[in-house]
């Protein structure tokens, strides 16, 4: 199919030797397409031409999961302008086919088949959800493809296809409560959730180091269903049982009723110490800052982070999405993905998926704007906690911040 | 008791028993306007949940303007009302445009008025973004009511409350005891013979449409108090409304409202002593076997067959 590209390339080694030169002389780092011939570094006939590279966007840009998605994508686009500005990828331009899996997980999975089969993407940024991502991951592994996950998530899974730029359970959860539990002085906790697999399994973890490692007590746990919005009984409940710390990983709609009618029901943070790892700065919109002002979230990136990477970051995100744009924890690891993308392309020298998963892991990222971020054998990212203390103005202050965590996600003892 | 002082228990007990009352005036509000559709018309009209988000996002837009000008303490009677308006003027044209083509089709409108509902939905979408936005609520919504130090009462509850009292008031007085009221339920009970007194049941139905979603969007505005405003937040409604208005007796207002109350006290009551997601599944449970031995609902008409 693309036998004739030597050939061209061999009829302009002349310049291209001239380039070479050039560029040496010049002193210019970028890679030129033409050190990097396309029959080279695509030996699995992905949709690399000499100047272009394609790679795909799968998120719900509409759906229930549209809320939570479009920061992703605004994120991933984003880095993508940035990478070509700079010269793109092996000197080839990204370009992005973005499809809408419209918050159905098997729209998903039929997409991510459109994106590896027929359009032949390098890699795929895409998926929020736990069930989106397990519902393309046979697509992924069938065709040796290669997924950007961006979401923190439960764990308790590894592929060699994806590489998950979130954290797993044990990354957000146990530095988490090690703080709480000293800083606070807490002995017993209460555990509420959503009622499905991330909940479930990060509370799983918790109760586990709460009792075993804390040797504190849960004296509540609780789940409620998806897209409840009526929490009187269960904040009664809580009145009750009188806990140190609600642990909390309530999601959507849910969410901003359980803190509007927990702020109601006089349960706000001059009461009662709340760490919660579902709130990002996405989530602060719809639940209202005066409902969260004072409660703890535990994430590994906040928008008032104080470094450089970040300010140019925000900025930056500021500059294509408006003034009021709010950047969350999710949306910060999806800015990661086409970097790393990029980072392992370029170690690899080549496009081909098995290559660029060879090369990656070990690879450390310092530009980050969470600050430092390096890739595990895992493929999960090693990365700090941060406690982040909530304002009214929906921003917040970051409180804590843990060393390093390597990604474990099939963590010993914790299942 | 259960190592608890009495003083605790008795505080629970008040602060569970108006969380109860809570939960009926929340279901009431819901379901009212659809009890007026559904149980007048006998449209199911699957877009209900997206007339309340009409009403909740009126009130967002209110609470903008309600920041510029400096009014935040007083907007929030005039959003209810503006939100009324706009939900009932968009009913008035949906019925219009689409429901009147599709009486006496009933699974033709349920298809119609949720592809309905998935256009809205986009609309919200398209217009006031993929993230959930909230309303800047007054002072004097925020917050508890103590009566003891240990007790608190939730003020928005109570102004859901208050309100879910003033709308059934007047819908009932509305349906009984007015001239308009007196149409509807003669355009109910006999099209034909209505039709023959001079009653004109096109204009009958078009408006008793409207106040249903009109109804549904006061509903969508008092929920910004408790509840999230986004694109998708009808759907988290209609199964709750739907779940009153069938098993109250689709064409009963006291049905409803005493619908509205048992599954509140039952649901409150089992969600506090079960775990969440179980008390509601029991409650499901309960309304499906009372359903099986009365089909009609709890409080049906008699009607010859």
């Amino acid at each position: 199919m693309r036998e004739s590209k030597p050939k061209l390339s061999n009829k302009l080694s002349l310049s291209t030797l001239i380039f070479l030169a050039l560029g040496l002389t010049l002193g210019l780092g970028n890679a030129m397409a033409e050190d990097y011939p396309t029959a080279k570094v695509n030996t699995t006939g992905l949709a690399v031409t000499d100047t272009t590279v394609t790679v795909g966007i799968l998120h719900s840009a509409t759906g229930t999961m549209a809320i939570s998605e479009t920061g992703s994508i605004q994120a991933e686009k984003m880095a993508i302008a940035q990478i070509n500005a700079a010269g793109g990828v092996l000197g080839r331009k990204i370009e992005v086919i973005q499809e809408d899996g419209a918050s159905d997980w098997p729209t998903f999975a039929e997409k991510s088949k459109k994106l590896l089969e027929n359009d032949k993407v390098a890699a795929v940024m895409g998926c929020w959800t736990s069930a989106s991502r397990k519902a393309v991951l046979p697509v992924f592994e069938k065709d040796n493809g290669l997924l950007f996950y961006p979401t923190f998530y439960e764990g308790l899974e590894q592929s060699k296809n994806v590489f998950y730029t979130g954290q797993e359970a044990t990354q957000q959860i146990l530095a988490g409560l090690d703080w709480i539990t000293k800083e606070k002085k807490a002995k017993t906790f209460y555990l509420i959730g959503s009622d499905y697999i991330w909940p479930r399994t990060s509370m799983k973890i918790a109760r586990k180091h709460i009792e075993q490692y804390l040797k504190g007590k849960v004296v509540g746990e609780e789940y409620v269903a998806l897209g409840d919005t009526q929490f009187g009984s269960v904040i009664n409940k809580i009145k009750l049982k009188k806990p140190d710390i609600i642990y909390a990983a309530v999601v959507g709609g849910s969410n901003v009723a359980w803190f509007k009618q927990l702020n109601a029901a006089g349960l706000n943070a001059k009461k009662q110490t709340m760490l919660t790892i579902s709130v990002t700065e996405d989530e602060v919109l719809g639940i209202g800052g005066e409902n969260l002002e004072g409660f703890y979230s535990a994430m590994k990136y906040f928008q008032s982070l104080k470094n450089p990477n970040n300010e140019a970051f925000v900025a930056e995100f500021k500059k294509n999405y408006g003034d009021t744009a709010v950047i969350g924890d999710v949306t910060q690891a999806a800015y990661l993905g086409p970097w790393l993308w990029k980072a392992g392309v370029e170690k690899a020298g080549s496009f081909d998926v098995d290559k660029v998963v060879a090369a990656l892991p070990g690879y450390e990222f310092k530009a980050a704007p969470e600050g430092y971020v390096k890739v595990d054998p895992n493929h999960h990212l090693w990365s700090k906690l941060r406690i982040g203390q909530w304002r009214k103005d929906g921003q917040a202050d970051v409180v804590y911040e843990s060393e390093l965590i390597a990604p474990d996600p099939f963590p010993k003892g914790y299942q | 008791m259960f190592g608890y002082t009495m003083d605790e228990i008795g505080n629970i007990v008040v602060m569970q028993g108006f969380s109860g009352l809570s939960l009926f005036s929340v279901l009431l509000l819901m379901a009212l306007g659809l009890a007026i559709i559904f149980g007048q018309m006998g449209v199911i009209n699957m877009a209900h949940g997206e007339f309340m988000a009409v009403g909740a996002y009126t009130t967002v837009l209110m609470s903008k303007l309600a920041v510029k000008y400096d009014l935040v303490h007083t907007y929030f009677v005039f959003a209810i009302i503006a939100a009324f308006i706009f939900a009932f003027v968009i009913g008035y044209l949906i019925e219009f445009l689409m429901i009147r083509h599709l009486y006496h089709r009933p699974l033709d409108t349920l298809l119609a008025t949720w592809g309905l509902s998935l256009v809205m939905q986009q609309i919200f979408r398209s217009t006031f973004g993929a993230k959930e936005v909230s309303a800047e609520l007054p002072e004097w919504l925020l917050g508890s009511f103590q009566p003891t130090p240990d007790i608190d009462i939730p003020i928005n509850g109570v102004f859901v409350m208050g309100l879910a009292i003033i709308v059934t008031a007047s819908v009932y007085l509305y349906i009984y005891r007015s001239r308009g009221g007196l149409r509807i339920r003669a355009t109910m009970q006999n099209r034909t013979m209505a039709s023959a007194v001079g009653i004109n049941t096109k204009k009958v139905d078009r408006m008793t449409f409207a106040l249903g979603c009109g109804i549904a969007g006061v509903a969508g505005a008092s929920f910004t108090t408790i509840a999230s405003t986004g694109p998708t937040t009808g759907s988290l409604y209609i199964v709750d409304s739907f779940m009153v208005v069938v098993f109250g007796g689709a064409t009963s207002l006291i049905g409803t409202i005493a619908s509205a109350f048992s599954i509140a006290q039952a649901q409150s009551i089992l969600q506090f002593f079960m775990s969440s997601s179980m008390g509601k599944v029991s409650t499901l449970l309960v309304i499906v076997m009372i359903l099986m031995m009365r089909p009609e609902g709890l409080f049906a008409s008699k009607l010859r067959k």
